[in-house]
């Protein structure tokens, strides 16, 4: 038997018993990140594949929601920041070791390029929009022009973007459960998956909604290999590793995980879109609620189990 | 210089003199301490073994929480010490995460805060509050460079270990066993 005890009486909010410095605020600013994540990327790959009018709603319609998503997203990591009047330093410094500094900067490039983005459309939505100055109309033509040249930057931004929200979270050695390197690529995926699912909600043609759920399917089995391999390099790992992922496996977090991201956020929207192919009518709201919904809740779980592994000596 | 500290866990007797002369030197708030003393029983009786440890900031060499830093406000300084700027400090709480010794505390007034291994006070010469109150004198302090210190004397002589050396972070807290 062994037993570790804090005899001074050690109470420190937010410390003690358990590590729970971070709160709902980063879960939902990674789920924001990674939804605009999906969202932009989708937009520029269509843009640069000439889909413009087969795909509006991916290229047009979705990336309207991405400059509000983002917005909120940093309103959530102000909110997360305990020293609030003094934010502004996350831009007076760049530290290329820290992941908090690379996501502030991310967010303050592809922030701006998501507004551009919106305003090379913004017409279209509303005919009667007016830029009243000369040198904003002249822009938005070069924009809608050269939309390509946009939709590169886009486009890997948004891959930054997504795998950023990840990195965050696997560059903490101290709390194993995090600490892997597949955290980065399981985030950008799960965030492309949420983002497919917003754009089908969106979406109004039926074949852009079936290319769509094709590659939410291939999405959903890459993020499903990934969430495999996270708990089976866990297993693999030491004592610590093992104990974090014990987690999934029986410990607190198995029937929230198992059920909400598992089978409610993956397998089961994924058996309603292969039901989808073979021609039933399914509501695409329930389809893409479900996933949202657990990518949500994914983020959620990751943020507060990580918190709860650590060292033990 | 590399400042270091050694605790011998067979003379301390878990008394906590260090945790109340850091919170009265450092004004350390109420409800929160910069250092803290922990008990591990191993074992069942009649074979029980008990190890006590005053634990603080190991001022790593390899300090994630320097590194993890947004703003440059955790910082190293002269002889090794990690320090945060409360002034630079936003309170993202990416150090708090990134310690595996969980040294760190959200201070109620904002910023981040931790041990600084009484810096205002080895500046003068002086040790640090904990190791100068210790009534069993269980803790030793000085620079690791210098072959003769109180620290490389106490070190050269015992067996002893570090906290979590799996998490790579050389830490700079000794415990002789």
């Amino acid at each position: 038997m062994k037993e570790e005890l804090f005899i001074s009486g050690r109470e420190i909010p937010n410390i003690d018993p358990y590590l729970h410095i971070w709160h709902w605020q980063i879960p939902i600013y990674l789920f924001l990140g990674g939804l605009a994540a999906g969202i932009l990327f989708f937009a520029g790959l269509y843009t640069i594949l000439g889909k413009e009018k087969e795909m509006p709603a991916t290229v047009k319609w979705a990336p309207f929601i991405v400059p509000f998503a983002l917005i909120l997203g940093l309103l959530m990591l102000f909110l997360d920041l305990k020293h609030k009047l003094y934010f502004w330093q996350l831009y007076t410094t760049i530290r290329l070791e820290s992941p908090m500094g690379w996501g502030a900067w991310v967010l303050m490039i592809i922030t701006p390029i998501s507004l551009v983005w919106c305003a090379s459309y913004i017409r279209e939505v509303f005919p009667k929009w007016d830029w009243k100055f000369e040198l904003l109309k002249k822009f938005e033509l070069w924009v809608i022009d050269n939309r390509k040249i946009v939709a590169w930057p886009m486009m890997i931004y948004a891959v930054i973007l997504g795998i950023y929200t990840g990195i965050l979270l696997s560059a903490f050695n101290a709390r194993p459960l995090w600490n892997t390197a597949i955290l980065g690529p399981l985030f950008l995926v799960s965030g492309m998956s949420t983002g497919v699912a917003l754009i089908m909600w969106i979406s109004k043609s039926h074949e852009e909604r079936k290319i769509l759920g094709r590659i939410d399917l291939l999405l959903i089995a890459i993020e499903l290999f990934f969430i495999t391999h996270m708990i089976m390099g866990a297993l693999a790992g030491s004592q610590v590793m093992i104990q974090a992922a014990q987690l999934f496996l029986g410990g607190d977090f198995t029937v929230s995980f198992w059920t909400f991201v598992i089978v409610l956020g993956l397998i089961f929207p994924a058996t309603l879109e292969i039901l989808e192919l073979f021609g039933y009518r399914i509501p695409i709201a329930i389809t893409s609620f479900l996933i949202l919904l657990g990518g949500l809740i994914f983020r959620f779980i990751m943020v507060e189990a990580g918190q709860l592994t650590r060292y033990l000596y | 210089m590399r400042y270091a500290m050694a605790i011998d866990t067979r003379k301390c007797v878990g008394c906590s003199d260090c945790v109340v002369a850091c919170q009265t030197e450092n004004n350390v708030p109420i409800g929160y301490c910069r250092d803290w003393v922990t008990e591990t029983v191993d074992g069942s009786y009649p074979n029980v073994e008990i190890e006590l440890r005053s634990e603080r900031c190991n001022h790593c060499d390899n300090s994630p929480c320097v590194r993890c830093c947004p703003t440059g406000a955790s910082h190293i300084v002269e002889g090794g010490i990690v320090l945060v700027t409360p002034h630079k400090c936003i309170g993202c709480g990416a150090c708090i995460q990134s310690c595996p010794y969980d040294a760190r505390y959200s201070h109620p007034e904002g910023f981040v805060d931790k041990c600084t291994f009484c810096n205002h006070r080895i500046t003068k010469g002086e040790k640090p509050a904990c190791v100068a109150v210790c009534p069993t004198k269980c803790m030793y302090f000085g620079d690791l460079d210098d072959p003769n210190s109180e620290i490389s004397n106490a070190l050269k002589n015992r067996k002893h270990k570090v906290l979590a050396p799996e998490a790579g972070t050389n830490p700079h807290i000794f415990y002789l066993v």
